[in-house]
C-alpha cells in the first residue's frame, strides 16, 4: 500500500567483520529501501549491532561492499556516513550531559563562525513540529527523561538531513505510552520517504510498527520476510533456528518455608526524596516472587537494601530467617555479612558492568571477587573460580575466546550470563536478580529462567525483577508490584491477566480503593 | 597607602605568570586532557624566550626592542607548544597514563631549562650575568601616558603588555568556549569523546590542537616570569615550578572558565604577597600565609562539590584516553 517510490537506499553485499577471532558478521547481505521500516531480528551477539555499526562509520568492515543511493561507497568515520545521510540513534546515547539539547544537535556540524542559539531553535522547532515531537532545546540533557535524550539523539540525526536512520533498541528503555509515541513518529518519517531500520528483540513490536523483517543468526543472514507474511512463531524460528517453547516450566515446590520478611520499608535517596516508602511482604523459599513495575519505581533500591546497600529510614525492617529457624535483621549489616547468610544479589544494572562485575578482569578473577576470602592464608585460591568460569561458560555458552578475557570486552548478554552464572554458583538461599534478562536473547532467556526455577524447586527464594509482563505471568508463583515506591498488591502469578498488573503499575488503586 | 597599592602591583605581576598558565591548562584540560606538565611547560617557555633573547642581542649590534620581544615571545611559545606536543603523543596517538606523563613532562621541562639556563649562566660568565637588558626592558615597557594618572595609572596601567594580553587571551578563551562552534565541539570532546566522534568531530586532532595551544599559551607565563618577574635573569631556584602548581591549581579555583582565573589569579597573588605585607610576621608564620592560595582552592574544591552543579564540574572525560573500537 506504499505508493511513494520504492527505491534502494542501502546494499550491504557479502558484508564481514571480525573481532579477533570471533566473526561478528559472515558475508552478511541487507538491501533496506526508501519508506519503509525494517525490523533487524537476532538473537543476542548475532551480529545486528556491529552490522549496523558499519553503516554508521563506528566499525569498518573487513571484506564487503557498501551501496548507499547506488553508489559505492567506504563509510570510515560517522562523519562519512553523516555524509551520506545515514544516522544511527545508539542505545547507549550519545548526548553531551553538560550541553542543552539544541547545543547537542549542532555539535559536529561544519557551519563556521558563532553559534546562533536563536537560528537553531528554530530549525529544531520546524522538524519537531513535523514529525510530532516534543522537545525543548534549551534544556540541558542531564534534567532530562531517558525518552526525551531518545527524542534529542532522533531530532540530531534529523538535522543533519538524515534520510536512512537506524534504531538500535529504541524501546528498551521506554514505558508503553512512550513506545507508541516513537511508533508513531517513525510512521511519520516513513511517509515522508526516509527507509529506517530498527533493532528490537520484542516480537510484537517487530509485528507492530515494520514493513518488512531481516533475520540474523550467529552473524549469518538468514533471510527476509514482508511482516505481513509472517507471525511471531515463524519469526522465533528463523531466529533461533529450531522452534522454542514459549512455555515457561512453573512446577509448585513441595514446602514453602518463610525466608525474607520486609516490614514498613522506607528509603530515602540523597536528595530526601521517598524511594521506597512502607513497603512489606515476604519472600518464602521455594517460590519465585516477582516484582513488576514501571522502570525506577523502587526496584533497585528494594533489592539494595535487603544485599545491604542501602540506608533504610527508622521503623523499617528486614528478617531474614535461616534454614535452623533462627531469625537476623539484616538492616544495620554490611553486605559481606548478608552475602555469608546465604543472600545472593545478582544484581544487573542498567549499565551492566556498573555493579557485579570488573570490566578490565577476567572471567576468573570476577568469579573471584565472590571467594577471595577462601584459601591458604594470605593467597587466595585460583582453582576454584577457574573452574566456576569454565562451569558457566559451558553451562550457559558464554561467548568468549577464552577464560582470561576481560569482560567488558564480551557482548552484552555474554556479560550478564556470567554475573547470573556466579551469583547462583554461590549456593544462595536468597536470589535476588534484576532484569537478569535484559538485552538476552530467547535461548538464553530461557535458560535463566530454568535455572531460577531449578533454584526454586531446591528451596531457594527467588526474588526477580523484570520487565517483561508475559515472563512474570508464566514464571513467577506471586507478583508483587510497586508503583512509584509503594506496594500497590501483591497478585497470584497463576491467575493474574497482563492487564490487571498493568493497571497495578500505573496507579495504586488497591490501596486508593481501600483507603 | 603606598604600601597598600604596591601590594596591589605585586598581586597582578604575581597573578600574570599563573594566568597564562591556568588559561593554557584550561583549554587543554576541556579537551579531555589533563595536563600536570604545567610547569614544566612553564618552564620551557621561559628557558626558549631567555635563550633567544641572550643570542639575538649578544649577536646583533643594535638590537631592537620590539624584534627582541616578539623573537622570544615566538620562541616561548613555539618551545611550550612543542612540549605539549610531547604530551600529546604519548597520551593521545599512544594512550598513555595522562598523569604519569604530565608529571614526566614536568620534570622534563625543569631538566631542560635549568640545564639550558646553567650553560647560558656560563656563558654570560657566572649567574645573575646574563644581560638581555633590551628585550626585558621592551617587556616592561609601560603604556606611554596612561601610567602617570596618579594612583589609578598605578594601580590599572604601570605593568608591561603582558599582563593585558593574559587577560585578553583568557577573555578570549571563554568566548571561544561558549560561544563559537569549534569551542562547543572542543568541549564535546573533553565531556563525551565517543559522543564527539559519533557527531563527526575530529577528536584525536581536537585533543592535539588544544593540548598544543593551550601548552603555548601556558609557557607564555614562563616567558614573563623571566622577563619581568626576574627581569631577565635565571636561577636554578625552582620559582617557576612552585608557580606552575599554582596555575593547576587556579584552574579548580576557577572552576574551568578563564574569565573566573583572571580575578582568581590576582586574588591568589594577593593572598601569596599577603605576608609580607602584614606586620609582625616571623618566619613560621609567613609561611602560614603563604598556604593561603592553596587553602582557598581547597575550600573551593570543597565547595563545588557540595553545590554539585553540573555546570562547575570539571570536563567528565577528563584524564581518560580515548580509542574508537573499544567496547
Amino acid at each position: 500500500m506504499v505508493f511513494l517510490e520504492t527505491a534502494t537506499a542501502v546494499q550491504m553485499k557479502d558484508v564481514t567483520k571480525r573481532f579477533g577471532e570471533v566473526v561478528a558478521n559472515n558475508k552478511v547481505n541487507l538491501e533496506l529501501k526508501r519508506g519503509e521500516i525494517l525490523s533487524l531480528l537476532g538473537e543476542n551477539g548475532s551480529g545486528k549491532t556491529t552490522l549496523m555499526n558499519m553503516l554508521a562509520g563506528i566499525y569498518y568492515p573487513d571484506e564487503g561492499q557498501i551501496v548507499v543511493n547506488g553508489k559505492d561507497v567506504a563509510i570510515r568515520s560517522p562523519k562519512d556516513a553523516y555524509d551520506l545521510g545515514i544516522g544511527m540513534i545508539h542505545q547507549h546515547f550519545k548526548l553531551v550531559d553538560v550541553f542543552t539539547a539544541a547545543e547537542n544537535i549542532v555539535l559536529g556540524l561544519e557551519e563556521k563562525g558563532k553559534l546562533d542559539r536563536k537560528a537553531i531553535a528554530v530549525k529544531v522547532k520546524e522538524i519537531s513540529d513535523k514529525y510530532g515531537f516534543d522537545i525543548d532545546p534549551n534544556q540541558k540533557v542531564y534534567d532530562m527523561t531517558v525518552s526525551q535524550k531518545q527524542t534529542v539523539e532522533i531530532v540530531k540525526v534529523l538535522y543533519r538531513g538524515a534520510d536512512i536512520l537506524i534504531l538500535d533498541e529504541p524501546t528498551a528503555v521506554l514505558t508503553p505510552q512512550e513506545t507508541d509515541k516513537l511508533f508513531a513518529v517513525m510512521r511519520n518519517m516513513k511517509a515522508d520517504g526516509k527507509a529506517l531500520v530498527i533493532i528490537t528483540h520484542k516480537l510484537h513490536e517487530v509485528m507492530d510498527v515494520s514493513d518488512r523483517v531481516a533475520v540474523l543468526r550467529k552473524g549469518e543472514y538468514i533471510g527476509d520476510v514482508a511482516t505481513t507474511d509472517t507471525d511471531p512463531q515463524k519469526l522465533t524460528d528463523m531466529m533461533v533456528g529450531h522452534a522454542v517453547t514459549l512455555n515457561i516450566d512453573r512446577p509448585k515446590a513441595d514446602k514453602l518455608t518463610e525466608r525474607i520478611e520486609v516490614e514498613h520499608l522506607t528509603v530515602k535517596d540523597k536528595d530526601g526524596i521517598n524511594r521506597l516508602t512502607d513497603v512489606s511482604f515476604t519472600a518464602m523459599g521455594g517460590e519465585i516472587l516477582g516484582i513488576a513495575g514501571i522502570s525506577g519505581s523502587g526496584q533497585k533500591q528494594l533489592l539494595e537494601a535487603i544485599a545491604g546497600l542501602q540506608i533504610a529510614e527508622e521503623g523499617s525492617h528486614i528478617l531474614y530467617k535461616d534454614p535452623e529457624g533462627k531469625e537476623h535483621e539484616l538492616l544495620g549489616k554490611n553486605p559481606l555479612d548478608i552475602a555469608k547468610m546465604g543472600v545472593a544479589l545478582s544484581f544487573v544494572p542498567e549499565d551492566r558492568l556498573g555493579m557485579g562485575l570488573v570490566g578490565d578482569m577476567d572471567l576468573t578473577d570476577n568469579m573471584l571477587l565472590r571467594s577471595y576470602l577462601t584459601g591458604r592464608g594470605a593467597f587466595a585460591d585460583r582453582k576454584a573460580p577457574k573452574k566456576l568460569a569454565n562451569n558457566v561458560v559451558d553451562e550457559l555458552e558464554v561467548v568468549t575466546p577464552s577464560i582470561a578475557t576481560q569482560v567488558r570486552k564480551l557482548s552484552g548478554g555474554n556479560v550478564q550470563k556470567v554475573l547470573v552464572g556466579r551469583e547462583i554458583a554461590m549456593n544462595p538461599t536468597v536470589l535476588m536478580s534484576a532484569y537478569a534478562v535484559r538485552g538476552l536473547d530467547i535461548n538464553t532467556s530461557y535458560t535463566i529462567y530454568n535455572l531460577m526455577t531449578e533454584q526454586k524447586m531446591k528451596g531457594v527464594a527467588v526474588i526477580y525483577v523484570g520487565e517483561d509482563l508475559d515472563v512474570l505471568l508464566e514464571l513467577c508463583d506471586r507478583i508483587l508490584v510497586l508503583c512509584g515506591g509503594q506496594v500497590s498488591g501483591i497478585v497470584d502469578g497463576r491467575n493474574t491477566s497482563k492487564e490487571q498488573i498493568g493497571l497495578m503499575m500505573t496507579q495504586l488503586q488497591d490501596k486508593e480503593a481501600k483507603a | 597607602m603606598t604600601q597598600i597599592i604596591s601590594l596591589f602591583q605585586a598581586a597582578i605581576v604575581f597573578g600574570t605568570v599563573i594566568l597564562f598558565g591556568a588559561t593554557g591548562e584550561i583549554l587543554t584540560e576541556k579537551s579531555g586532557n589533563l595536563n600536570l606538565g604545567v610547569p614544566g611547560i612553564m618552564y620551557l617557555g621561559g628557558i626558549a624566550g631567555l635563550v633567544s633573547a641572550f643570542f639575538y642581542e649578544a649577536n646583533t649590534a643594535n638590537p631592537s626592542a620590539i624584534v627582541a620581544v616578539l623573537l622570544a615571545t615566538l620562541c616561548a611559545f613555539l618551545a611550550s607548544a612543542l612540549g605539549g606536543l610531547i604530551y600529546s603523543f604519548l597520551t593521545i596517538s599512544l594512550r598513555a597514563n595522562q598523569n604519569v606523563t604530565g608529571l614526566t613532562l614536568t620534570i622534563f621541562g625543569g631538566g631542560v631549562a635549568n640545564f639550558f639556563g646553567g650553560s647560558l649562566n656560563k656563558l654570560a660568565g657566572g649567574v645573575g650575568q646574563i644581560s638581555v637588558a633590551v628585550t626585558s626592558g621592551g617587556f616592561r615597557t609601560k603604556l606611554p601616558g596612561l601610567s602617570h594618572l596618579g594612583t589609578v595609572g598605578e594601580l590599572f596601567f604601570s605593568y608591561g603588555f603582558m599582563v593585558y594580553l593574559a587577560i585578553v587571551i583568557a577573555i578570549v578563551t571563554q568566548y571561544f568556549l561558549t560561544k563559537s562552534r569549534s569551542g562547543l565541539n572542543l568541549r564535546a570532546v573533553g565531556e563525551n569523546p565517543g559522543t564527539a566522534d559519533a557527531a563527526g568531530i575530529n577528536v584525536t586532532r581536537n585533543k592535539y590542537l588544544a593540548t598544543c595551544i593551550g601548552a603555548g599559551i601556558s609557557g607564555l607565563g614562563g616567558l614573563y616570569y623571566v622577563m619581568d618577574y626576574t627581569k631577565g635573569t635565571w636561577a636554578n631556584d625552582g620559582g617557576i615550578e612552585g608557580l606552575g602548581w599554582l596555575a593547576v591549581a587556579l584552574v579548580i579555583f576557577a572552576t574551568w572558565k578563564s574569565v573566573n582565573a583572571i580575578w582568581g589569579s590576582y586574588l591568589f597573588g594577593l593572598l601569596s604577597w599577603m605576608y609580607f605585607y602584614v606586620p609582625g610576621l616571623t618566619r613560621s608564620s609567613q609561611e602560614i600565609f603563604k598556604m593561603l592560595p592553596y587553602l582557598v582552592t581547597i575550600a573551593v574544591l570543597i565547595i563545588i562539590s557540595l553545590r554539585n552543579r553540573k555546570e562547575n564540574q570539571p570536563p567528565a572525560s577528563l584524564g581518560l584516553a580515548y580509542f574508537r573500537e573499544e567496547r
